[in-house]
This record gives C-alpha cells, sequence and structure tokens, in this order.
C-alpha cells in the first residue's frame, strides 16, 4: 500500500489536494448550494424559509415593487439597483485610488537600498497589526465632527483667523472611500513591489542605452513588467470592497448602504434570508463578472506567460 | 567620424563609497584611445576597473575626475539615451514582455523611425546574426546562445559609432563561446564599427582585439597589441596574468649596448646577452621572465653560455603540450614541451628524476623592473 503509494504520482496528488477538497465542499459548496435553494423561497411570517421555487426575490433585487405610491399594482423601485450600482462604482474608484497611491511608494522601496527595503514593507505591513474593526473606528474618531481632523483644521483656522464651522465628514461616500482606501492599501502594495523588484537594473539601464529616457522607460519597461503585480492587487483589493460592511457600516452609517450592508440587514434586521441569498448571489455574480473580464484583458498576475 | 578617436578617456577616476564608509577608486587615472574601426579589449579579473570603464563611455556613470570624449565630444554627464554608443549587456538585459522583433525595434522606436524602415533595418539585423525567423520569439523561448545574438542585434540595429560588449559571451560554453569570438571578430571587420570589449579571459582577448587594456587594481598595466602584451609584457603582473611565466629574481652585473648580463642567485649563475629595455640601471634588481613554451629542454650540454643542469621533478602530459616541471639548483621552472611526434611508450618522454640540460635564448628572455 505504501510501497504504491510512493510510485503512484497521482494518489499522492489526490491524498494531498484532499483536506483541503473536503474544507471547500462543506463550507463553500454545500453553503452556497443552501443560498441557492433559499434564494428562491419565500419568507415566512416568522422570518423563517418556505421552501418553493419563485424569482420574486429576484425581481425585487431589480427593482419590481407592488408597493407603490400612486396605488398602480406594480412599479419600478430603484433602491436595490441603486445599491449595486453604488457598491460597484465605489469598488471601481476604491482600486484605482489604491492604485495611484500603492504604485508610487511601491517603486520607490523596490528601488530603495536593499537594507532599507525591509524596513519600508514593515512600515506597511504594521498597520495590518491592528484588528479590521478597530482601525475603521479610528478613522471615525478622526472624521467626526469633534474628531482629531476637525480640532487641528479648528485651531489652525483660529490661528490665521479664518472663521471656520467643524466639516461634515463622516457618515459620506467620502468617508467610506477614504476608509476602504486605507484599509486594502497594503493588499495593492505587495504585490506591485514584488513584480517592481523583479525587474534587474541592466533592464532599466538596456532602455536608457537604446534611447529611452525617464518617461518612455518607465511606459514601455517598467509599467508592463509590473503589470502582474498591478492586476493581482486589484483582484486583492476589489473582491473584497465589494463585500465588505464594516467599512460602510461605521463609516458611512445610514448614508453610505452598499450591498455587503444590505446583504447583512436582510439577516439581521429584515430577518428575510430569502432575499438576503439572492442579494448574495447577485453580488457574487457581479463580481465574477468583472473578475472574468478584467483577468481575461490582463491574466491573473501571474509570470509573463510565454505564447 | 570627425575625430581620429572614437573614444578617449582622459585621467578618468570613478571614486565609490564602500558599504565601510571608505572611499575607493574603482578606476584610477585611465587613459585610453580608441581608435575609430578598432576593436579594443579591456583585460583585468574581477574588480580591476575595466567594466566601471566601460559603463563610465555608456553613461552609466559618471566620473569623478577626468572626461570621457566620443567622437572628439566630452561627454559630461550627457545621459547614456543620448549617447551615440549602445551596449551588449553580460546578462542580455532582453525585454521578456516583448518578442525578438519588438526587441529589436525598440531602439529604432526611440528615434522615432519610421515603420517600414524598422522592419527593413530589424531584418537585416536579424539576419546578420543568423536569427531570421525568431522574430516572433520571446527571449525565453531561445536558448542562451541565441539570446546573445538577440543582444548583440538589439545593440547593433541602432548602427551605434561605438559598440561596447561587457563579458558578453561570459554565459556560454566553452565551444559555442570559441565559435562566438570568431564571428563577432568577423562582423566587427565587416561592419567597421568600433567594438569595446571586456573581458577576463586572456585567450578571447587575445583572439579578438587588435589591441588590448591589461587592467589591474584601477590602473591600465599595459596597453598593446596581442603579441605585444604577450612577448613584451611592462611588468610583472602582465606577464604572469597573460599567459604562463617562470620569474628568476636577479641583479644586473654589466651593461653594454642594448645587451645585459644578470646574476640569478638561484641558479648560481650569470645569465648573458639578454635584451633590455629603456630605464634599468647597472647593479639593479630584476625579475628575469621566461615563458614556459620558449625553454628548450636538452639531453647533453651544448656550446652556450646559458644552459644549465636542471632534475625533472613532475610531468604532466596534455595532448598539444607536456608539462615539465624542473628543479634547476633550487629555482623551480614550467617548461611546456610540445608533443611534436606520435608516441605511446611513456619512458620516451621525460621521467621524474632525470638529469637534464635546459637552454635559455636571450632573446626569449625579458628583464623586468622589480615591482
Amino acid at each position: 500500500m505504501l510501497q504504491r503509494l510512493r510510485e503512484s504520482k497521482s494518489a499522492q496528488g489526490t491524498i494531498l489536494a484532499l483536506p483541503t477538497t473536503i474544507w471547500l465542499f462543506v463550507l463553500l459548496i454545500i453553503p452556497l448550494i443552501l443560498t441557492m435553494v433559499v434564494s428562491f423561497g419565500r419568507r415566512s411570517p416568522d422570518g423563517g424559509v418556505i421552501y418553493t421555487f419563485t424569482l420574486d426575490n429576484y425581481t425585487r433585487l431589480f427593482g419590481y415593487s407592488t408597493d407603490c405610491p400612486d396605488g398602480q399594482a406594480s412599479c419600478f423601485d430603484p433602491l436595490y439597483v441603486n445599491i449595486l450600482g453604488r457598491s460597484l462604482s465605489l469598488a471601481f474608484n476604491t482600486t484605482l485610488l489604491v492604485i495611484t497611491l500603492a504604485y508610487p511608494l511601491a517603486y520607490f522601496i523596490a528601488r530603495a537600498h536593499p537594507k532599507q527595503r525591509n524596513f519600508y514593507l514593515f512600515m506597511v505591513l504594521i498597520p495590518l497589526w491592528t484588528n479590521f474593526v478597530i482601525r475603521v473606528y479610528a478613522w471615525m474618531m478622526l472624521l467626526r465632527k469633534e474628531g482629531a481632523i476637525n480640532i487641528i483644521l479648528g485651531w489652525l483656522m483660529n490661528l490665521l483667523h479664518i472663521p471656520f464651522a467643524p466639516l461634515e465628514m463622516l457618515y459620506t461616500p467620502g468617508a467610506v472611500l477614504v476608509g476602504m482606501v486605507y484599509e486594502f492599501l497594503p493588499f495593492m502594495i505587495l504585490p506591485i513591489y514584488t513584480s517592481l523588484e523583479k525587474i534587474e537594473t541592466p533592464l532599466y539601464e538596456a532602455a536608457a542605452d537604446l534611447g529611452a529616457n525617464a518617461i518612455k522607460t518607465f511606459l514601455r519597461v517598467t509599467l508592463p513588467l509590473s503589470m502582474p503585480g498591478v492586476v493581482a492587487g486589484t483582484i486583492l483589493v476589489f473582491i473584497p470592497v465589494m463585500g465588505t460592511f464594516i467599512v460602510s457600516d461605521i463609516l458611512g452609517g445610514r448614508q453610505v448602504i452598499l450591498v455587503g450592508n444590505l446583504i447583512q440587514r436582510q439577516f439581521l434586521d429584515a430577518r428575510d434570508p430569502t432575499f438576503g441569498s439572492a442579494a448574495s448571489l447577485i453580488l457574487m455574480v457581479m463580481t465574477l463578472i468583472v473578475t472574468y473580464f478584467y483577468t481575461r484583458k490582463f491574466g491573473f498576475g501571474e509570470e509573463i506567460v510565454v505564447a | 567620424m570627425t575625430s581620429e578617436f572614437a573614444v578617449e578617456m582622459r585621467d578618468v577616476v570613478k571614486r565609490f563609497i564602500t558599504p565601510e564608509g571608505n572611499e575607493m577608486a574603482a578606476v584610477d587615472h585611465v587613459t585610453m584611445q580608441i581608435k575609430n574601426g578598432e576593436f579594443f579589449s579591456m583585460l583585468g579579473s574581477s574588480g580591476c576597473g575595466k567594466t566601471t570603464s566601460l559603463r563610465m563611455v555608456a553613461g552609466f556613470e559618471w566620473p569623478t575626475e577626468g572626461e570621457v570624449y566620443i567622437e572628439g565630444k566630452a561627454m559630461g554627464h550627457t545621459p547614456p539615451f543620448q549617447r551615440k554608443v549602445n551596449t551588449v549587456f553580460q546578462s542580455y538585459a532582453l525585454f521578456q514582455h516583448m518578442t525578438v522583433y519588438q526587441n529589436l525595434a525598440f531602439g529604432l522606436e526611440m528615434e522615432g523611425a519610421k515603420d517600414d524602415e524598422i522592419k527593413k533595418r530589424v531584418g537585416r539585423a536579424l539576419e546578420m546574426v543568423q536569427l531570421t525567423g525568431m522574430d516572433r520569439r520571446r527571449p525565453r523561448q531561445l536558448s542562451g546562445g541565441q539570446q546573445q545574438r538577440v543582444a548583440l542585434a538589439r545593440a547593433l540595429v541602432k548602427t551605434p559609432d561605438v559598440l561596447l560588449l561587457d563579458e558578453p559571451l561570459g554565459a556560454l560554453d566553452l565551444k559555442l563561446r570559441k565559435e562566438m569570438q570568431l564571428e563577432l571578430k568577423a562582423l566587427q571587420q565587416q561592419l567597421g564599427i568600433t567594438f569595446i570589449y571586456v573581458t577576463h579571459d586572456q585567450e578571447e582577448a587575445l583572439t579578438m582585439s587588435d589591441r588590448i587594456a591589461v587592467m589591474s587594481k584601477g590602473k591600465v598595466q599595459q596597453m598593446g597589441t596581442p603579441v605585444e602584451v604577450y612577448e613584451r609584457p611592462s611588468n610583472k603582473f602582465v606577464a604572469d596574468f597573460i599567459g604562463e611565466s617562470n620569474f628568476l629574481a636577479g641583479k644586473i652585473k654589466s651593461i653594454s649596448g642594448n645587451e645585459a648580463s644578470v646574476f640569478i642567485p638561484s641558479l648560481n649563475a650569470e645569465l648573458a646577452g639578454m635584451p633590455i629595455s629603456d630605464g634599468l640601471v647597472k647593479g639593479e634588481e630584476v625579475n628575469v621572465c621566461i615563458r614556459p613554451e620558449k625553454i628548450r629542454i636538452a639531453e647533453k650540454e651544448a656550446v652556450n653560455q646559458n644552459m644549465f643542469r636542471a632534475t625533472v621533478t613532475n610531468t604532466v602530459y596534455i595532448g598539444v603540450d607536456t608539462k615539465v616541471f624542473v628543479d634547476a639548483h633550487g629555482a623551480k621552472l614550467k617548461i611546456w614541451e610540445q608533443n611534436r611526434i606520435s608516441r605511446l611508450d611513456p619512458k620516451s618522454f621525460y621521467t621524474v628524476g632525470q638529469e637534464v640540460w635546459l637552454m635559455l635564448m636571450p632573446e626569449n628572455t625579458l628583464i623586468l623592473k622589480k615591482d
């Protein structure tokens, strides 16, 4: 038996893959099937699920409403479509902003003296040692009306004798964006750094030698060679931003509701698991579609594969 | 081509700060004049300053002191992309995200060449390095030798005035390297471009170069044709670095005209009639240098004043030659004897302990200043 295992590569592979396969089956595949089944069900008056097959949850999500103001039988209610759209655009904006901030920093670290690089990377990672929720709360302390930013601004304005009313920063889309960018920045810096660090100095020299100035070298050599890092970072940032609800919950309050918040409330407040399940599946499908088109264009962020 | 020299380095110094914080001159007052159309090599072991010198010509480094001239123009802090020189890198530095064609086209696009011209020139360059048909491959799909050719073609397609080559054959196996040496030399002659070639391989430098600068510790030890640096090394370092040499410490006994007699304590004998170079005076301590292949072994004494008795201490048969190691009154010498006759009998070669006579032809010896 052991002898046969030693000789058979495929048996070895099966055994190595088994724990993860079981894990994924029990904790991903089965719940996913359950979610799908529930999403086609109907809410029972006590917050349970009546198993049947109806598309009501989905039509509701896309704006079909029977609760109309002017007595019509049905009308279009953009509430949930807006939430979906807001989530999507916030994820796009966050990703773009994170790339813009992360790329120069990653470039700086990658070109720094090797002895200093580890220190800089350490600095990037330090925030991750603190709990995600606590960091979001810290932003609340900074952004609220009596928060640190307003206190400092007020003090400065007072010094300059300019009248100052504390800024309303908390519970705005901007606050959510700032929080998201802050939370996910390290996940973009690290993969970009990794791909930039792999570019050897002679390549920059070769570009210069062949007549390229700094800008052309960046556009034609540095950027394409670091794209795998940008792609990997984008996947690491875009997908969680689409689904997370903590940042928008704490920094957005009731003003900025995302799909994540919608799902959370359906399960906890509204006690409608069928509608929550439908929203979960739509979120997944949306994420998959975006990721699919993105990776089809740019790949999965792997090494440049030879054709 | 306005200037007589393609590249000139005038009293160039390059200092670096070492990690310990000390200042170190990687290149120490180097002056070189490289003629148009010349195949010029900088030869030396690692750390001798050859690569730093080349990088200063390319523009990747700027001299701390002195000046680099290309085609008579002082380069100052001119960046690499504004110099009419191109480099073949030791690591090739090919763009992995581009095809072979795109790698070659890159430099031409930077010049603003038109598409059809790029196509024509890239095609010609690929033909020149025998890579026609490989234009759609990625560098990683090519063998080491092919990648080397792409690197060469990418630099040559720009038709530079001067091509800089930084140990370009270092990563190739011996056989391929020898082929490429001859090919590069032929290419250089065909194109008439100045080549500046950095290598630590003396045989490579001797094979290809019109002139060689032998470098050590940031300084040029000797500059000359391959024959000059091999046959007339100007100091002990060069004599030792290029080929192999026997050194005998001695003292000049007398000088008459262009000839000198040198007393060698270890042989307890005087070597007479040796050619003398300038600047040597009577009574000076010197090194007498003799190449191992230039010592003759005789079975019995002939009428010659520069003959010495010696005992064979070891022999090594290496096919072309037999290396004979002898002891002459305590002076250890090595002698390369060419195996001109085919024979299998080991006794017909020299045997350990055998007494022989060594013949040192005065014209084959060289008197070098003591370092």
